[in-house]
C-alpha cells in the first residue's frame, strides 16, 4: 500500500463524513464504500448503523457499519486491508477472492455482517512474517503477473485450487480458475506457477 | 443500494414470520440478492439471514432418493459422491454453474429463487413488465439474442438462468417449503410460473415461504444422466441452449427417458415431448433427432434468437448420443 493511496483513501472518508454532499454521497454509495452515512430514500431515515465483528488473518476487529456495507468494503475502506481489489464489484470477475473458513469466495457479494463468526483470510494473511506463501513465490518465479491489480484474487483462488484437489491437470487449472479474470492476458504463466506449487507437493 | 436493515434468523418460524412481513426477503449466499441491491432492482427494507438455520444445510441419499438442505451450497452438493455416482445430471449442471467462488456461496434454495438475467430486468432505466408491471417489455422488439424460445409470452420472453433447476426438473424434484401457514410440498415443475400476462409472478411461492429442501425421488437410470451446457464461452457463462438428459436402456431400445432443456425456456423446461418421443424408440440418432424437433416443435423465435432453435437440438442429440453411448 503506498503512502499515496493511504492518504487519497483518507481523503475520499473525511470529505464524505464531512460534506455529506448528494453528488458526493451518490458517488460513494456507486462505489459501494459507503464512507459517508446513507443518502436514504426520501422520508426514510438511515438504517441504524451495526456492530460487526470481523475475524480477518486472526485479528479481531469491531466495527460499526452501514448494514449495506460489502466484506470487500469492510476490509479496504475500514481496516484498511487493500489487498483485495475491487474490479467488477459484480461476482464476475475474481479480483476480490478472499477465504472464508477456509474456502474461497468473492468478497463483493458478501455482506459484512454475514461474514461475522467466520475466520477471514485475504491474500495479506498468506505469508508467514516475510516468507512468501509458496503461492505467491510461485507467481513471482513463473511471472504470474503484469499489472498486478488481479493478482491477490488469482493467489488465493489458486491457493484454494490445490486444496481442492483441482491441479490435476491444466485443463482442470484453467476449469477452476475460470473465475478470476486478467485483463493483462497472463493466464499461461499463472497455469504454470499453480502446476509448479500443485506438483511440489504431489 | 437502498437502505435496509439486516436480522440474522436463527429460529426457522421466527425467520419466517419476519419474512411474511412487506418489505422483507430472505437472505442466503447473497450472490443474486446483491447484485440486484447493488443495480437496485430490488429494494427491501429488511434482509433476514438464513444461513444461520440450523438443520438445512445436509446432503442425505437412502432408498428415498436425495435430500438436498435449501442451504446446501452448490460446491458441496456437486460434489457429494452420492450427488456425482447417482444423479451426475445433477453434480454436472453444478459444475457448470457460475464460478468455483460463487458456488462456494450460493445455496440450492437461492438457486431456483434467482432471478432472470434478461439485461433489461437488471437496468432500472429502462421498461421492463417483470420489474414493473404494465411499464413494457424491451426485449420483444430490443436485444433478445439470449431469449427465451419457449414459454414467451407478448409480456415477457425472459430465460430462467438456472442450471441446476434444468437437472432437477428432469429428475422430478420436488421443493419442501415452510410458511405461515405450515408445510407444503410443490413439484419443481410447478414451482415456477409462465409469464403470461402477469410476468412480475415468477413462483407460486407467498411471501413468507421458505424453502427448507429439496428432495429428489429414486431414480435408478439417473446413473445414466448427462447436463450439457452450451455457451459464448468455454466456462463462467450462462447457458445458451442445455440439456438435461437421462435413458433407461434396454439392449438396443429406451424404456424411459427423461428430458429438460435449459437456456431457450421461460421456466425451467421439462420436455415431456421429447420423453414421448424416446420411449420405446430404438437407440439411434434417428430417435434422438425425433426427440429434439419434438421439444422444439412448440419454439416461437425473435429477431435475434432464433439460432437457439437449431442449437437446443444439436445440443440434446449430443447429449443424447453421449448418455445412449
Ligand atoms: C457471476 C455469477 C455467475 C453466475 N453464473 C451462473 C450460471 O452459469 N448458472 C446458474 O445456474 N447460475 C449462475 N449464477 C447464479 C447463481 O447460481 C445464483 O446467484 C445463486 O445460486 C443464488 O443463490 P444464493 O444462495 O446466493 O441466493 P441469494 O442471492 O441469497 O437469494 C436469491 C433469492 O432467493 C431467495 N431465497 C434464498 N434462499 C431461500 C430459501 N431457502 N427460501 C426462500 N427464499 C430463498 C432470496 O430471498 C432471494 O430472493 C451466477 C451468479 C453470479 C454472481
Ligand atoms: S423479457 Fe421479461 S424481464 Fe426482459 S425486459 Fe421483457 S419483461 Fe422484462
Ligand atoms: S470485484 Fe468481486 S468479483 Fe469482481
Ligand atoms: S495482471 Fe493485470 S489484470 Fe491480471
Amino acid at each position: 500500500m503506498s503512502d499515496w493511496d493511504v492518504s487519497r483513501r483518507g481523503f475520499l472518508q473525511t470529505t464524505a463524513l464531512t460534506s455529506g454532499g448528494f453528488a458526493f454521497a451518490q458517488f460513494v454509495d456507486r462505489h459501494g464504500a459507503l464512507a459517508a452515512e446513507p443518502e436514504a430514500a426520501p422520508s426514510e431515515s438511515a438504517p441504524a448503523r451495526q456492530r460487526v465483528t470481523l475475524q480477518v488473518n486472526r485479528t479481531s476487529h469491531e466495527l460499526t457499519l452501514d448494514p449495506r456495507t460489502t466484506l470487500l468494503d469492510a476490509l479496504r475502506e475500514h481496516i484498511g486491508l487493500t489487498g483485495a481489489k475491487k474490479g467488477c464489484d459484480m461476482g464476475a470477475c475474481g479480483a476480490c477472492t478472499v477465504h472464508l473458513d477456509g474456502k474461497r469466495v468473492v468478497s463483493c457479494l458478501t455482506l459484512a455482517a454475514s461474514a461475522e463468526g467466520r475466520r477471514i483470510t485475504t491474500i495479506e494473511g498468506l505469508a508467514e512474517g516475510d516468507e512468501l506463501h509458496p503461492m505467491q513465490a510461485a507467481f513471482v518465479e513463473h511471472d504470474g503477473f503484469q499489472c498486478g491489480y488481479c493478482t491477490p484474487g488469482q493467489i488465493m483462488s489458486a491457493v484454494a485450487l490445490v486444496g481442492e484437489g483441482r491441479a490435476a491437470s491444466d485443463d482442470s487449472i484453467r476449469e477452476f480458475m475460470s473465475g478470476n479474470l486478467c485483463r493483462c492476458g497472463a493466464y499461461p504463466n499463472i497455469v504454470a506457477a499453480i502446476k509448479s506449487v500443485a506438483g511440489g507437493r504431489a | 443500494m437502498y437502505p435496509f436493515t439486516y436480522v440474522r434468523g436463527d429460529d426457522r418460524q421466527a425467520a419466517v414470520a419476519l419474512a411474511a412481513e412487506p418489505g422483507t426477503e430472505f437472505l442466503a449466499g447473497g450472490t443474486d440478492m446483491l447484485q440486484l441491491l447493488k443495480d437496485e432492482v430490488r429494494r427491501p427494507r429488511r434482509l433476514v439471514e438464513i444461513t444461520s438455520l440450523s438443520g438445512m444445510s445436509e446432503i442425505s441419499s437412502g432408498p428415498q432418493g436425495l435430500r438436498l438442505g435449501a442451504l446446501a451450497r452448490m460446491a458441496d452438493v456437486a460434489d457429494h459422491p452420492a450427488v456425482r455416482d447417482e444423479y451426475p445430471v445433477i453434480s454436472q449442471a453444478l459444475l457448470a454453474s457460475a464460478s468455483p467462488q460463487v458456488r462456494n456461496m450460493a445455496t440450492i434454495g437461492g438457486n431456483l429463487l434467482q432471478r432472470t438475467r434478461c439485461a433489461y430486468f437488471r437496468d432500472t432505466a429502462m421498461p421492463c413488465n417483470r420489474r414493473e408491471p404494465g411499464s413494457g417489455c424491451s426485449a420483444i422488439d430490443g436485444e433478445n439474442r439470449l431469449h427465451a424460445v419457449l414459454g414467451g409470452s407478448d409480456h415477457c420472453i425472459a430465460t430462467h438462468a438456472s442450471d441446476l433447476a434444468v437437472a432437477l426438473v428432469a429428475c422430478d424434484a420436488v421443493v419442501v417449503v415452510t410458511g405461515p401457514s405450515g408445510e407444503q410440498r410443490i413439484k419443481l415443475e410447478d414451482l415456477h410460473l409462465l409469464p403470461g400476462e402477469t410476468p412480475e409472478k415468477e413462483t407460486v411461492l407467498q411471501p413468507g415461504d421458505l424453502i427448507t429442501a429439496v428432495e429428489v425421488p429414486p431414480l435408478a437410470f439417473a446413473r445414466r444422466s448427462l447436463y450439457r451446457k452450451v455457451r459464448d464461452r468455454a466456462s463462467f457463462e450462462f447457458a445458451l441452449a442445455a440439456a438435461a438428459v437421462a435413458l433407461d436402456i434396454d439392449g438396443g431400445t429406451i424404456r424411459q427417458a427423461r428430458v429438460a432443456l435449459g437456456g431457450v425456456g421461460t421456466k425451467p423446461w421439462r420436455s415431456h415431448e421429447a420423453e414421448k418421443a424416446l420411449t420405446g424408440a430404438k437407440l439411434e440418432t434417428a430417435s434422438f433427432e425425433k426427440a429434439a424437433a419434438a421439444a422444439l416443435a412448440a419454439a416461437r423465435p425473435l429477431h435475434q434468437n432464433g439460432f437457439k432453435i437449431i442449437l437446443a437440438q444439436r445440443t440434446l442429440i449430443r447429449a443424447l448420443l453421449t448418455v445412449g453411448a
